[in-house]
């Protein structure tokens, strides 16, 4: 994943030739890393800069003639560009294959789909793990504070250097879906359709608070070393651990917790200490170790920090509709899970509210289901209905059809 | 129906067709599966926006390429600011609403002109039904037994004409709707026509607000007490 000049694999290195449809075709996969030179800085909402960026992501499908089927596909907190393909960290499959891929709403025979990392990631995008070149040691916390701001416009560099004028969509869950509506407010021109699943317009003080509790497990742990753990050798896996944990319990609901746990026992009785008696406490025990292993902890706080600092309306002079005003040619598709309490559906409907304030045309649906917020990684029949009907809608619309 | 090349389009939508000007905003309140709206935006270039309870009518509306929010007229026309649109269609359910009123003065709020149809209630067949069997009126327009009607706020004409009235709600049109025969242009404040209408089409908007424009193929025909004769439709924005 290491820059080798301004393209490592690219759309270039998609083979010509026809391209089969049908679940039997191989799906076509391509991307690497982009380096942006030092002559082309990220300009940062903090007013630093960055440079030089690299940019990791996954392209799936081909772009095609009139270059009118480009879909990016924005990733949530933890997640990567790993999209639909094996993670080469875990080995397991990628976090949205249930909707991208052959026949799926999202099929990279019709589209050409694409995913990055978001800038202060920890998958091959430029983050506080990555060397600062001016130093020559990781940037740790010398690496400047982000924003959603920021990763969407780290996301239309990679989009214009792939060629792409107009994306036919931009798709998102979670903190995905609050680039999706970055996106919307500071491009518009560049937009099509834009699907936002399961966010929220800005961090509510729950949404700060649980953050708060995990980027204080992390500089809690000794390993962290005023986030210079990466020079002393040590990793602070036991905050980022507890971190994951808190933040896990906050993407299911309790109805899902019980339905799945219970007050089940790992073994028969208790064993009258602390070690991990209830299959909750030991789910959320392999919830935490398995992520330290695949996330930096550094990057953690950068991206926490930036979803918290994340409030669309107060960069519209305290209006959300605001945001919206340049985007009316775009059409929205807002969805949001009966049981999500980390951005419950009242979130939602503020964003419909505004779209429609502003004029835009808007669909929105909540989608019955007892999995809480992470539903939108789950198999959710009315969910893939719904995205799968506003996409097709949209393609034929666009001429993709 | 056949210069439209489809036999099969429901005689309110007909009429509703033939009201609606070409460009128009059009929110439409219970779209279902967004049937309407479609033919409305192929026959007539509207800008639609659908509101519909049923996520399942949610997705068939977004596959058919419409805006549709997930919602009921009871509680989300809130959604909208004020003159949104140029017509807000509510089509057979607001006896169906918790809040005809409310529902009513918000259609007219989001919107220039609203667009309702309702089931009469005084209809011969119903007031037939009710004195011969002494039993709940089932008819055409009413299926429903009274145990699993959704219809919870029935009205007559005359009762709906008195609603308009109180709330300063002008009738600019009104269309008497029978199954399968052509609609036909009526003055709801006539005394047969509270016997004769199964179900009557309204064309809605507000007192206070200069007049609007009337269409001119079916419901110019018909002069109604204290509506001026209509002037040419006119384009605003």
């Amino acid at each position: 994943m290491t820059a080798q000049g301004p393209i490592a694999a690219g759309i270039e290195a998609i083979p010509a030739g026809g391209l089969e449809t049908g679940p039997e075709a191989a799906l076509e996969v391509g991307g690497g890393t982009w380096r942006f030179p030092a002559s082309r800085p990220l300009r940062l909402d903090s007013g630093a800069s960055l440079a030089p960026l690299e940019v990791g992501y996954k392209t799936y499908g081909r772009l095609n003639a009139a270059r009118s089927n480009a879909v990016l596909v924005c990733h949530a907190l933890t997640g990567d560009q790993h999209l639909a393909s094996t993670h080469p960290v875990t080995g397991k499959p990628g976090w949205w294959d249930r909707f991208v891929g052959p026949g799926l709403p999202l099929d990279p025979a019709r589209y050409f789909i694409i995913c990055s990392n978001v800038v202060g990631g920890c998958m091959g995008t430029t983050g506080p793990a990555a060397i600062d070149e001016k130093t020559g040691k990781p940037y740790a916390l010398k690496f400047p504070v982000i924003t959603i701001g920021d990763m969407v416009r780290a996301q239309a560099m990679l989009v214009e250097a792939l060629g792409i004028e107009t994306l036919f969509a931009v798709v998102g869950g979670s903190m995905g879906g609050m680039q999706a509506l970055q996106w919307a407010a500071d491009y518009p021109e560049k937009l099509f359709s834009v699907v936002c699943i399961a966010a929220a317009a800005r961090h509510s003080a729950q949404n700060i608070a649980f953050h708060e509790v995990g980027r204080q497990a992390i500089m809690a742990d000794p390993n962290w070393c005023a986030g210079g753990y990466l020079e002393a050798g040590v990793r602070p896996e036991k905050g980022l651990a507890v971190a994951r944990m808190a933040a896990h319990i906050t993407y299911l609901s309790e109805a899902a917790l019980q339905r799945k746990f219970g007050r089940e026992l790992q073994r028969d009785g208790l064993s009258w200490g602390f070690d991990a008696d209830f299959q909750v406490e030991s789910y959320l025990r392999h919830q935490g170790t398995s992520f330290v292993d695949r996330f930096d902890a550094n990057s953690y706080l950068y991206i926490t920090r930036a979803l918290d600092y994340f409030d669309l309306a107060a960069q519209h002079d305290g209006v959300l509709a605001n945001a919206f005003r340049r985007a009316r040619a775009v059409k929205f598709c807002v969805l949001s899970f009966s049981s999500d309490w980390l951005y419950p559906t009242p979130e939602s409907r503020d964003i419909v509210r505004a779209l429609n304030g502003a004029g835009c045309r808007a669909s929105f649906a909540e989608i019955e289901t007892d999995k809480g917020h992470d539903a939108f990684f789950l198999d959710e029949p009315l969910l893939d209905q719904t995205l799968r009907g506003f996409l097709a809608g949209q393609a034929q619309a666009r001429g993709l059809a | 129906m056949s210069d439209l090349g489809s036999a099969a389009i429901r005689e309110d939508f007909a009429e509703i067709l033939k009201l609606v000007r070409p460009g128009a905003r059009v929110l439409d309140v219970g779209c279902e599966d967004g049937e309407l709206l479609e033919l409305l935006t192929r026959e007539k270039q509207i800008d639609g926006q659908g509101l519909e309870i049923s996520p399942q009518g949610v997705a068939a509306g977004l596959a058919r390429g419409l805006a549709v929010v997930q919602g009921d007229g009871d509680r989300d026309l809130d959604h909208f600011p004020t003159r949104a649109f140029d017509y807000a269609i509510l089509s057979k359910t607001l006896q169906q609403m918790r809040e005809p009123r409310h529902v009513l003065s918000e259609l007219l709020r989001v919107a220039e002109q609203a667009v309702v149809s309702v089931p009469n209630f005084a209809h011969w067949k119903v007031r037939l039904f009710l004195l011969l069997r002494g039993r709940m009126p089932e008819t055409g327009a009413l299926p429903e037994p009274w145990y699993s009607t959704p219809n919870i706020h029935l009205c007559t004409l005359k009762d709906f004409v008195d609603l308009c009235d109180a709330l300063e709600i002008r009738i600019d049109a009104c269309a008497s709707l029978a199954g399968g025969k052509p609609a036909r242009p009526i003055d709801p404040r006539g005394a047969l026509e509270n016997w004769r209408a199964e179900t009557a089409l309204f064309l809605l908007s507000r007192k206070s607000e200069p007049h609007a424009p009337a269409p001119q193929d079916l419901f110019g025909e018909v002069a109604l007490p204290g509506a001026e004769p209509a002037p040419k439709p006119r384009r605003k924005r």
